[in-house]
């Protein structure tokens, strides 16, 4: 693995240790709990850009899985 | 009686749960079932795409659910082979080997049998537990894990795909010259991605989520219809054209962070940002970023910027001089250096609790060196990255029963 590759996980795991101190009582939740709050709201919207994105790009992935695709790239 | 501040938590958390459960989560034996239609059209008759969905979730009851999905995706037009223009016509034999193609001087080469059309049918089965999620689908499966009163929600995955590659016409033997038509019959290649995720409540308003991704890719990874052209060293003209070589592996790394936040007047901000980088030598950087403004009677309006740019890939050449062979080379525009910029809104309305409508208008654009430095007698003349323009039109209807 390359500098790169250590650099983003070292990245990630930071960003991670300092999340203890985050958060809300179960009470506080109202907001959000809404649909339009959740990480994966419109769903399909993102299953279109994912699709479309990959086809035109060289990148896909990162919220999900990159995958292999279709085969036409 | 004086409750103490842990009893009192513990009885509002119970009244919230019973609260929070309504609105988001569909009765035991429910179907929810979102439906949404794309089309994608690039201009200038290059790729026109049409695609139903139709996907189904049903509440099985103890935390467990299951998911249809049915894709319908149409693809017809035509796409960039590769090969660059030239002051004469040129001459494209067919994916197929039967019969040809001309393209006019001065033209853009456009493979015009880009013609395809698949049904995916797909099945998930997820079973929560209180801090154990797994969902499995074919050959992936996602755990997920919450800690800190569920403010904070690790994800691990791993994907496992196994492609049978099987072009029209047979894949060809990399960078061999079109005329030779040297092809087999099929080829393979297998992806394996893992995924470390964790999503973060900040407050009652906020949270983030930051994945970590790895994707190797081993096997046949050449596009089977593109390709290079090897051009005069004098005047530029294409002298043959090859099919194109990319690596047999590739290894990629992501690290992904998304931001939602709601605001006071109910309004919601979305931010989102990517880094990609491979050992093909691609680096890429994408932004996102949405704004619902909240309407009334449900309605709400989304505008949406998109911005993404990324580095060429270390085998990436505009055209080839006459003797130059290097070990891999492609000419897809998909792996040059490139800007794009997707912009437009969403426009919808929640209804009631059982149902929602909305439409979605982008204009993508995607741009790159159409008049690189390396470019020398006719090819100076042309426009070797022509811009790539769409419009992505969406219908999306979600209903309860």
């Amino acid at each position: 693995m390359n500098i790169k590759c250590h650099s983003l996980i070292l990245c990630g795991a930071l960003i991670a240790s300092g999340c203890s101190s985050l958060g809300v009582k179960p009470w506080e939740r109202d907001l959000l709990a809404r649909e339009d709050m959740l990480m994966n709201a419109d769903a399909l919207d993102l299953a279109f850009d994912e699709h479309i994105y990959f086809s035109k790009e060289a990148s896909s992935g990162g919220q999900g899985f990159a995958g292999g695709g279709c085969g036409c790239n | 009686m004086q409750l103490s501040k842990k009893k009192v938590a513990g009885l509002l958390s119970a009244a919230t749960c019973s609260l929070l459960g309504a609105p988001v989560q569909a009765e035991e034996g429910d179907w929810d079932v979102d439906t949404a239609v794309l089309f994608y059209s690039e201009s200038d008759d290059r790729v026109e795409a049409f695609e139903p969905v139709i996907s189904g979730t049903r509440d099985l009851g103890d935390d467990e659910s299951l998911t249809m999905k049915l894709v319908l995706d149409s693809l017809t037009g035509a796409s960039a082979s590769g090969a660059v223009p030239s002051t004469m016509v040129q001459t494209f034999i067919r994916p197929s080997g039967n019969g040809s193609y001309q393209v006019a001087p001065n033209e853009t080469p456009l493979d015009d049998t880009f013609k395809d059309t698949r049904v995916s049918f797909s099945m998930n089965w997820e079973k929560l537990s209180k801090e154990y999620d797994f969902t499995s689908l074919s050959g992936n499966a996602m755990w997920q894990r919450d800690t800190n009163q569920k403010n904070t929600t690790w994800s691990y995955g791993v994907n496992v795909e196994f492609d049978d590659i099987d072009p029209v016409g047979g894949a060809p033997e990399p960078l061999t010259d079109m005329l030779a038509q040297d092809k087999n019959n099929t080829d393979t290649r297998t992806v394996v991605d893992f995924l470390l995720g964790v999503t973060q409540v900040i407050d009652r308003s906020s949270l983030f989520q930051v994945n970590l991704s790895l994707s190797e890719a081993d096997g046949y990874l050449t596009d089977p219809y593109k390709f290079v052209s090897e051009v005069d060293n004098v005047t530029g003209e294409p002298i043959n054209q090859l099919f194109e070589s990319r690596p047999d592996s590739r290894s990629r790394q992501s690290i992904y962070g998304k931001y939602k936040k709601i605001l006071t007047n109910k309004d919601i901000f979305t931010a989102s940002y990517r880094f990609m980088t491979d050992d093909w030598g691609v680096d890429s950087n994408t932004f996102d970023f949405s704004y619902r403004w909240t309407l009334d009677n449900g309605y709400y309006f989304q505008p949406r910027l998109r911005w993404y740019e990324q580095s060429e890939a270390d085998f990436y050449y505009y055209f080839l001089r006459d003797g130059e062979l290097p070990s891999d080379a492609s000419a897809d525009y998909r792996l040059g250096e490139m800007e794009a910029t997707t912009v437009g809104f969403k426009f919808g309305r929640q209804i009631d609790e059982q149902s929602s409508w909305s439409f979605r208008l982008e204009l993508y654009e995607q741009e790159g060196d159409s008049s690189p430095s390396e470019a020398f007698g006719q090819l100076a003349q042309q426009d070797l990255y022509p811009t790539v323009e769409a419009t992505i039109v969406q219908f999306n209807y979600s209903f309860r029963w």
